[in-house]
């Protein structure tokens, strides 16, 4: 294989596996401070309780994060030094932001968190539960300012030597495309960490491990659950896909699986690629309806692929729209269920509703799954650009660095990432069983003093 | 401004190295203090809730350099492929082994894994740092374009096609890797009492003979693999106060930890590991990655980003690292005092 397809391999890979941690560690966040809020608030140590469960699940995926975090920022020097040597004076801005404003931030107060109740004390406990989830989302805005940069370029001029040099700092950090792309990917995090809360909520319900708890969990993701679906439709999806038709319409199309310039392009639910006859297989679609939602006209003429030269169309088209179509789809299964949960929790029918609560309990790695399609959505639809209209990917890579080296290193973290998943998936079912048996005991606690 | 921002990277490189330097150290003499579970336990909780922060000052320094001198970021990180990526591996190994010992308390087979893990980790680490500062100073075979790529290891010289590791590279391995663990044992010796105290003061106390032989060794090295390191010291003779305070810290580390002021011994071996590697920045100057061949060398000039890149940041950097001073602040003093043999988090 060429080491350029390596090179994208292993940063896909590493990147990838990377963002499962973070999402939820971001999504777990505000939830824990909010468990902590209503702790304080009602006085209810059964919330705090469930603060210090989750909290050490968020302990044990946040060092998973941050260990496969490093791997991130160092791969942009090791496998693509001619995109750094072109783009490091704006990128490594925002990526030095982070390691200054965040990981400061997050790293002295996540032992404080974890390990400090007691000599902290409550109010001070909640401060630092609250400075964690500062910290994970400016960590998160940061990267997404270095990403919408590179889907987006802004405030910069090409210098003497080729490369790129900032000229606004502002431009960078408030890039109207990190805006759009901050709000949606949030969201996304929310639901990932909501749904993983319910879904353990409806796992001791029905395995009657932990009643009390479980409908405090169930309770908790299916309100938080629903909301943050709805808001990943709209309006951060809307406003995000906007950002794709305005300032990158030739992905809109590849997404769309729109090849001829139509008016009136109907919205595809389902159907195949065909690359060679550059059409559409078996679509079934909504007449009209993605010339509406990108320009609020039913008539409206939405660019197909055809309109764009070849050089400039995404390089994986297929793979760009089957992942687009699988986060839609799953966004709106998503809001199906969360809507009907929470009607359910409404009425006082959800805790006696098998059937829902086995759905909540099995609908946990589908979260996962779709921010990690969203994710493909757009850096796949960034391509065949490294720094869209600027920079080809092509021409980013080290090319010092011989494939067979690139090759070494990716099977590494493969062995590594495979060696980590396995820990990950023991800790992770040893602390459910454990924590049931936590739970109960402070339950008890709780009666005895009542 | 390329100057000031020289200045601010070899700061935090020099923070990055105290800080994660003691519980790098700590890793490598995990098992000379602590001799038993309980004891091994105690030598994490040491370190437990400030690694993750030292670890930090690595990115910190990381993102600056990326965005200050991007040239170098790209050419750096690219020629030393291998070490860098096998450096990720390590950190990945000893954060695992620090935070995942606690997970499963009771299980004599876990724990044990991850001490093991953890402390060989640490050394590995150790070695490698060392070797990738002797590689710059030493030099690196960069061509016209200021990428260069080298293996592993070669014919094991300093001319030629280099490799990562030569004698010489591999001597630098061997510095940082005594230098870290006296400075792991004194910081041990400072957060621990009783058996693990005197342990760790004992460590100290023989290793410090080492580290007098390695670094005389060294620097013996230095003069013989890059000569023109002295130009600087030449010319601005201040600069002759650094190798003083390399001789008077390494005095002052002896002289405390025979007194038993461990607090003052972990001070001067701070004082130790910033005086060698500011001694190794001041004599580079303005080098930033020499090469084999001299008119390809990396300097500040001509690995630095643009004008106002570089000030605006001036204007967010002192800030952010004020703020970050102040959570470690905190951060100490509500873990400060020593770590008892036995007791839970």
């Amino acid at each position: 294989m060429e080491s350029l397809t390596l090179d994208r391999l292993q940063f896909a890979f590493t990147v990838t596996y990377h963002y499962l941690f973070p999402q939820l560690t971001m999504g777990l966040a505000p939830l824990i401070v909010i468990f902590k809020s209503l702790a304080i608030w009602k006085k209810d140590e059964l919330w705090n309780e469930a603060a210090r469960f989750w909290a050490k699940i968020f302990g044990i995926s946040f060092l998973f994060g941050v260990v496969t975090g490093i791997p991130m920022e160092f791969q942009f020097g090791t496998n693509w030094a001619v995109f750094s040597k072109y783009a490091g004076g704006v990128i490594g801005q925002t990526l030095a932001m982070e390691g200054t404003f965040a990981f400061f931030l997050e790293s002295s107060f996540i032992g404080l968190f974890l390990f400090g109740e007691k000599r902290l004390g409550q109010a001070l406990h909640w401060l630092s539960a609250f400075l964690i989830f500062v910290g994970t989302w400016l960590s998160g805005w940061f990267i997404i300012a270095t990403n919408a940069w590179m889907q987006h370029p802004v405030g910069y001029e090409i210098a003497a030597d080729g490369s790129v040099h900032l000229t606004s700092f502002w431009s960078l950090v408030l890039n109207e495309w990190a805006i759009y792309q901050y709000l949606h990917n949030m969201g996304g995090a929310l639901v990932t960490g909501s749904f993983a809360v319910a879904a353990l909520g409806a796992f001791y319900i029905l395995s009657k491990q932990q009643v009390q708890f479980g409908k405090m969990f169930v309770k908790a993701g299916v309100i938080a659950g629903c909301v943050s679906s709805i808001w990943m439709l709209f309006p951060s999806g809307d406003w995000q896909g906007k950002m794709v038709a305005k300032h990158q319409p030739v992905t809109l199309a590849a997404m769309e699986g729109l090849f001829d310039t139509t008016q009136g392009a109907p919205l595809v639910l389902i159907g195949q690629p065909d690359m060679e006859k550059k059409r559409l297989d078996n679509a079934i679609h909504i007449p009209n309806a993605l010339s509406f939602i990108t320009y609020q006209r039913w008539d409206a003429e939405v660019k197909g692929l055809n309109e764009f030269p070849e050089d400039q169309h995404p390089d994986n088209i297929p793979l760009l729209y089957y992942s687009f179509h699988i986060m839609v789809g799953l966004g709106t299964i998503f809001i199906a269920i969360m809507a009907i949960a929470v009607v359910w929790l409404w009425r006082g029918w959800l805790f006696e509703s098998n059937w829902l609560l086995w759905i909540l309990m099995l609908l946990f790695p589908f979260p996962f799954i779709a921010n990690t399609v969203g994710w493909m959505t757009a850096e796949l639809g960034r391509q065949p650009w490294l720094v869209y209209g600027l920079f080809r990917t092509e021409d980013g890579a080290s090319h010092l660095v011989s494939s067979g080296n690139v090759m070494f290193t990716l099977i590494g973290f493969m062995g590594m990432y495979t060696v980590l998943s396995l820990l990950y998936i023991f800790l992770m079912l040893r602390r459910i069983e454990h924590g049931a048996d936590e739970l109960t005991a402070a339950a008890a606690a709780a009666r005895g003093e009542n | 401004m390329e100057l000031i921002w020289f200045m601010i990277v070899a700061f935090m490189l020099v923070c990055y190295v105290i800080l994660d330097g003691f519980d790098i150290g700590a890793g490598i003499v995990h098992y000379f203090v602590g001799r038993n579970d309980a004891e091994r336990a105690a030598v994490i909780r040491t370190i437990g809730p400030v690694w993750d922060g030292n670890e930090v000052w690595l990115l910190a320094t990381g993102g600056v350099l990326y965005f200050a001198f991007p040239m170098l970021y790209a050419s750096a990180f690219s020629g030393f492929y291998l070490p860098l990526i096998m450096v990720l591996w390590l950190l990945i190994m000893r954060a695992a082994g620090i935070e995942l010992r606690h997970q499963l308390e009771h299980n004599h087979m876990w724990t044990s894994f991850w001490d093991f893990v953890f402390s060989l980790a640490s050394i590995l680490l150790a070695i490698f740092f060392g070797a990738a500062l002797g590689n710059v100073i030493r030099g690196v075979p960069l061509n016209a374009e200021g990428y260069f790529f080298e293996p592993l290891f070669t014919h094991w010289g300093t001319t030629g096609e280099t490799g990562i590791l030569d004698w010489f590279t591999v001597l630098s391995g061997v510095v940082a890797f005594v230098a870290l663990a006296v400075h792991g044992a004194n910081y041990l010796a400072m957060k621990t009492e009783d058996e693990l105290n005197i342990r760790a003061r004992k460590v100290v106390g023989v290793g410090w003979y080492a580290l007098v032989g390695v670094t005389v060794l060294s620097l013996w090295a230095v003069m013989y693999v890059r000569p023109t390191l002295l130009d600087n010291y030449y010319a601005l003779p201040i600069g002759w106060l650094i190798p003083a305070a390399v001789v008077a810290s390494l005095a002052a580390v002896k002289y405390f930890n025979a007194k038993g002021q461990d607090r003052n011994a972990f001070i001067s071996s701070s004082v130790y590991l910033a005086m060698m590697l500011g001694g190794a920045v001041f004599g580079l100057f303005p080098l930033v990655l020499p090469a084999l061949d001299p008119a390809n060398s990396l300097t500040v000039y001509n690995a630095r980003a643009g004008d106002y890149g570089l000030s605006v940041a001036l204007l967010w950097w002192p800030v952010g690292i004020i703020i970050a001073l102040g959570y470690y602040t905190f951060l100490f003093r509500t873990f400060k005092g020593k770590v008892k043999v036995g007791e839970e988090h």
